[in-house]
């Protein structure tokens, strides 16, 4: 995890960017005063040689390595990049990336100097931070599993989908039986039509009107339901609604069988000429009556009312939520190591200058944008470059919160330079090609923080 | 991968079983020397040979079982290393450093071609072939062949033709196991209609699907094009694909057949797609190996009476009988290695392996009579019956980037076909794209 190495690091170059005081008080003379060049050498080896094992000798290498085939014989020049760059899974992990770089970075900042801002107002300010500050404790593949688990579609398991489903059934909850349909097939006497179901043919009264349904799960029936009686005829427009499904089988489709029950609290529309006409609910063996109905046609419709599904969530792990699901996890296990740095930074800041600004008529929003914001920019800066290296190399997230199926619309260009090289198509010469476009990526960044680093050591 | 440890775990619960009845207990395979039981010529007498194999645990045991029977007849001396999940990674520096294992056994057929290319294995010798000739088909000596040569035979078999339900929800909706494909839609609209989900697909598992493919290809197919399309010699655009995937669409194509919907279907991965036949009961059916019966068991079913299983159904003129398995090689050309091969190829070894729980044999000389409990014989007399028509599991011919992984290849473009069913020509020429890329 070297991103938590980098860390650590990052504070004292930002403190040292604060009143420069140190430095200056030591006298410099030209004269040498350090060790020999021999010394030096002697204790920069290590360093060098481990560098160069694991640092120059990896990059150079893949270079060479991505200019060849699969088997690593056969030399193929830059047809490795030209397959990054026509191939649509590897196109749309570099889609990815860019979705990544440009949301990520600016939200998990974003929120951590909220954060940081607000717990200056705080009492409780150290345990916010320590509760914010915790999921940087959890190692990445943890807070995967975790987020795995909140996503998770079923509201009994997922917490996400446990928040949308209470907070929608507040307002609406769900009613009747949401998984009925209407009997299949040519005899039916009835169809769906937009989500409700329609009888087929005109009806007039003292026809009695028959209403297959099927695809109830028996143990979702209403209790106080009774078999379904076959409607008498005569004396205005009736019928039955009812499970048209023998347990066990045997079943007559379409026809009322003695073992089938009629199906409770079904609103019943009788419409004519696109108007509803009237309504009437089903009795507990699933009859029911139009009373005072004018004589005439008429379409029998069961609204979609009657099978409105209970609201289920989102898919966040289908292939469109994906992505936004899992920046959600990375914000949530980066935001407090903003926020600390963020935290930091606003402590270094000069009080006389908000002070003053204050004392000028100031309004805090004013403040916050026209002093807080302008010298806490170089720990912003700070922040806001680590977090786009940090999400261009993202990959464990991506491999644990994704499903299987919907990896190829999740992938990143770190996930499939791994897939790609060991995990099944062996092509270490692509996965190196893609392991320098991913080193091209980083660099301008790198060498933005390493500038700074020097800037403010100087 | 999955696979693996459910086998493993499959024969493991097996022995425990077995355990309780009169199942001869095992001493460490090298104690050759404390058990000369048989008699007759010890003609490897003092030969030390080692066999390398991913099997742990109760199916290491009962495989050192068949080896201690080998010993006991050869004198032979045979020590067992176990390669772990991944066998290349083990065999690899073994060959590298010049010092194999006599024998191993590869997990898929495919590594056989690889190590031929890398001339790490030996050709068998003309008995080990006789044998094989006596004992398999031609199609599984082919198998273990490379550019005309027999290097490997396959010893253990997998079989992944089978369509598990929860009995309780068949007998609700008044159906019958079906024989024939438009008989299982017929009951799946029965089962729809009882308010159960028929089928519990394991989308998120891409081998899940490339298996109901392959059952449904080899089905309507037959099994000459089945071959064809295996080797890549017919393109994925061929008509005999989209007369399969019209079949697959019949199942997938319904909301109510698939329980949780297309979306939550993607989600559930091996083994979540068993238990939610058995354990939470919404769906009734499960449409793979015989390994599923570890899971069902984990799920609190009894196999035999709440977890049943049926054939594949026959989509098309032939009954599919798909197996995956392992293959043994050579990898010294000595008389020991020869042996055990011939051995493990033999009638003689196969059953003694056969009496063992967790094992089924490719052998059609193994009689099912052979294996302890009922379901592995009816298991066994599939196989036996299928004959020539048998094919092995053709993702894991085809080269590991097309059938063997995650979000790439079959896996990927077989996923996006049950999302969208609809579209069997885009799925084609996505398949075929993939597999020119893989076969190139």
């Amino acid at each position: 995890m070297t991103e938590r190495l980098d860390g650590p690091k990052v504070p004292p170059a930002v403190s040292a960017g604060g009143p420069a005081t140190g430095p200056a008080e030591t006298p410099r003379t030209k004269q040498r005063l350090g060790p020999s060049a021999a010394v030096a050498i002697a204790f920069l080896l290590p360093a060098a040689l481990l560098l160069g094992i694991w640092v120059v000798y990896p990059i150079v290498y893949s270079l060479i390595r991505s200019l060849f085939d699969a088997n690593g014989t056969g030399f193929v020049g830059l047809g490795n990049y030209t397959t990054i760059f026509t191939d649509s899974g590897t196109l749309t992990t570099i889609r990815n990336n860019l979705i990544w770089v440009v949301i990520a970075p600016i939200v998990v900042t974003t929120l951590g100097l909220i954060f940081a801002v607000l717990t200056e107002r705080i009492k409780w300010a150290t345990a916010f931070k320590l509760i914010v500050f915790m999921p940087m404790a959890v190692s990445l593949m943890a807070a995967g599993v975790i987020f795995r688990l909140v996503y998770e579609e079923n509201p009994d398991k997922g917490l996400a989908n446990a928040i949308l489903t209470t907070v929608h059934d507040t307002f609406a909850s769900s009613q009747g039986y949401p998984e009925a349909r209407p009997r299949e097939g040519d005899q039916s006497q009835v169809a769906d039509q937009n989500g409700a179901v329609v009888t087929k043919q005109a009806v007039q009264a003292g026809q009695p009107v028959l209403v297959p349904i099927v695809g109830v799960n028996p143990q979702l029936v209403p209790a106080n339901a009774q078999p379904a009686k076959a409607p008498a005829a005569g004396g205005g427009l009736s019928g039955t609604v009812w499970l048209d499904f023998t347990r066990g089988g045997g079943g007559q489709s379409g026809a009322v069988d003695p073992s089938e029950t009629g199906l409770p609290g079904m609103t019943v529309e009788a419409v004519q000429n696109g108007q509803v006409a009237a309504t009437a609910t089903t009795a507990e063996d699933g009859s029911f009556r139009f009373d005072g109905l004018p004589a005439g046609s008429y379409t029998v419709r069961l609204p979609q009312s009657n099978f409105q599904a209970s609201y289920g969530g989102l898919t966040w792990l289908g292939p469109t939520l994906i992505t936004p699901a899992i920046i959600g996890a990375f914000v949530w296990v980066w935001a407090g190591f903003a926020m600390v740095l963020l935290a930091a930074g606003l402590a270094a800041i000069p009080r006389d200058a908000l002070e003053a600004a204050r004392i000028d008529g100031a309004t805090e929003w004013q403040v916050f944008r026209k002093i807080t914001v302008p010298l806490l920019s170089p720990v912003l800066l700070v922040v806001f470059v680590t977090m786009i290296i940090n999400t261009l190399k993202v990959f464990d997230l991506v491999f644990i919160i994704a499903p299987a199926s919907v990896q190829p619309q999740a992938n990143v260009v770190a996930l499939e330079m791994w897939r790609v090289s060991f995990g099944g198509g062996n092509n270490q010469g692509l996965g190196s090609a893609l392991a320098i476009l991913l080193l091209v990526l980083v660099l301008p960044f790198m060498i933005m923080n390493i500038r700074r680093f020097r800037r403010e050591n100087t | 991968m999955r696979k693996g440890s459910a086998a493993a775990i499959l024969a493991g619960l097996a022995l425990a079983v077995a355990a309780c009845g009169n199942a001869p207990t095992t001493t460490q395979p090298t104690a050759s020397e404390s058990a000369p039981a048989t008699a007759g010529a010890k003609t490897l007498q003092g030969v030390k040979l080692e066999v390398a194999a991913k099997w742990t645990g109760a199916e290491q045991k009962n495989f050192e079982q068949v080896l201690k029977a080998f010993s006991d007849k050869t004198g032979a001396e045979v020590t067992y290393a176990s390669t772990g999940e991944d066998t290349g990674a083990f065999l690899g520096p073994r060959i590298q450093a010049g010092s194999p294992p006599d024998v191993a056994i590869l997990p898929q057929p495919g590594l056989v071609q690889q190590y031929v290319e890398q001339k790490a294995l030996k050709p068998l010798t003309d008995a080990v072939t006789a044998e094989i000739d006596t004992n398999y088909t031609p199609y599984w000596k082919e198998l273990g062949s490379a550019d005309g040569q027999v290097y490997g035979v396959l010893i253990k078999a997998a079989h992944k033709s089978l369509v598990w339900y929860r009995s309780q929800a068949f007998d609700d909706a008044g159906v019958q196991p079906a024989t024939t494909w438009d008989e299982l839609v017929k009951n799946a609209q029965a089962i729809a209609d009882s308010g159960t989900p028929p089928f519990s697909l394991c989308g998120a598992s891409g081998w899940t699907l490339t298996d109901l493919f392959e059952n449904v290809y080899l089905s309507t197919a037959g099994p000459e094009n089945y071959d064809k399309l295996s080797k890549h010699e017919i393109p994925w655009t061929d008509p005999t694909v989209t007369t399969a995937l019209e079949k697959i669409q019949q199942l997938v194509g319904k909301q109510e057949f698939l329980v949780d919907g297309t979306s939550g279907t993607m989600q559930t991965d091996f083994p979540t797609c068993v238990s939610k036949v058995y354990s939470t009961k919404k769906s009734a059916m499960v449409i793979e190996a015989d390994f599923v019966a570890v899971e069902a068991v984990q799920s609190g079913a009894k196999v035999g009476e709440d977890a049943k299983y049926f054939p594949f159904p026959k989509a098309g003129d032939t009954a599919p009988v798909v197996l995956g398995g392992d293959v043994a090689v050579a990898m010294k050309d000595s008389p020991g290695a020869m042996a055990l091969l011939q051995f493990l190829a033999s009638k003689e070894g196969g059953e003694i392996w056969a009496k063992l729980p967790g094992y089924l044999s490719p052998n059609k000389n193994v009689s099912p009579d052979n294996y302890p409990d009922e379901l592995t014989k009816q298991l066994g007399q599939t196989i036996v019956s299928a004959g020539d028509a048998v094919r092995y599991d053709m993702s894991d011919l085809a080269p590991s980037a097309f059938g063997g992984t995650d979000g790439k290849g079959e896996w990927k473009v077989l996923q996006d076909f049950v999302r969208k069913p609809t579209d069997i020509k885009g799925a084609q020429e996505a398949l075929e794209a993939e597999a020119k890329k893989a076969w190139k």
